[in-house]
């Protein structure tokens, strides 16, 4: 695989829907009910349901692997937790992400990869750092 | 609302946990991974790997057995309705295959206080059956003041 410095990956959009929530509720074994419950989200104060952050997490990464084709290739892979991302009932929400090389090590064959997560207009991972192997 | 002692604190290492193929695959959807590593068991060997790998913060759910023994810890008293997940990070020494027992050990990193809010750091290894590191996953919980 080459990649050089500053080369952007093809960015994806992941469109998140209520039934999304579930399903990863379900495979993560996180049923903390401000994921699918309204009413419970808003007596701790949020608008709204909000995704795991968990979730966004782990589909951002899958514009990196996406490209290096294998999931075995992520070696070391952070984030936090900016902003929430809202889903509403109906529409549920899109999260944009790109990804862009930013160094390239080649004693060790690893590459850093940040990402950027924006839902609304809101970056929702800050220092969003994947460290590949290639 | 957070035990500052608790900095340091290790907790006894979690019963084993059986990587099964079908949760990786349950799994993998969950995140919208269309990788056939983790979905399709052919590919996998074709990379050399014994069976399924899981997506990279598969980690999270090995991760979470040890920090449900940390909320439920009378003495590091953390309120969990305040409790809102700071950041996460995996560092992989190998993906997590099918098959892999694994159990893991929590250590509090850290317990910082920051504008009226407790940031607790949990560092969490994960072994394998033969007790060779897999993962460390480090997550900071950030414990809301009073407001």
């Amino acid at each position: 695989m080459s990649l050089t410095i500053g080369q952007e990956l093809p960015p994806r959009q992941f469109k998140i829907t209520r039934d999304s929530l579930v399903r990863y509720a379900g495979a993560s074994g996180d049923f903390n009910p401000i994921h699918y419950r309204d009413e419970i989200a808003q007596s701790v104060g949020l608008p709204g349901v909000l995704a795991h952050g968990m979730l966004t997490m782990g589909l951002a990464v899958q514009t990196v692997v996406d490209f290096v084709g294998d999931s075995g290739k992520i070696l070391d892979y952070q984030v936090r937790f900016t902003k929430p991302v809202l889903v509403d009932a109906k529409t549920g929400a899109v999260v944009s992400v790109s990804a862009k090389v930013i160094e390239i090590d080649e004693d060790s064959k690893t590459a850093r990869i940040d990402l950027t997560a924006v839902c609304q207009e809101l970056t929702v991972l800050g220092k969003a750092q994947v460290r590949v192997a290639i | 609302m957070v035990n500052p002692q608790i900095e340091g604190k290790t907790y006894p290492r979690t019963v084993s946990y059986l990587v099964g193929r079908e949760k990786i695959r349950e799994f993998a959807k969950a995140v919208f991974s269309t990788d056939p590593a983790n979905l399709d068991l052919e590919a996998a060997k074709a990379l050399g790997y014994s069976d399924l790998i899981a997506p990279p913060t598969f980690a999270v759910v090995i991760q979470e057995r040890s920090l449900t023994t940390v909320l439920a810890d009378k003495e590091a008293a953390i309120d969990f309705s305040r409790v809102v997940h700071g950041d996460q990070r995996f560092i992989q020494e190998r993906p997590i295959v099918a098959g892999d027992e694994l159990t893991s050990e929590l250590k509090v990193a850290s317990v910082k206080t920051l504008a009226g809010n407790y940031m607790v750091t949990f560092e969490t290894q994960i072994f394998d059956q033969k007790d060779a590191l897999v993962c460390t996953a480090i997550s900071t919980l950030v414990v809301r003041g009073e407001a």
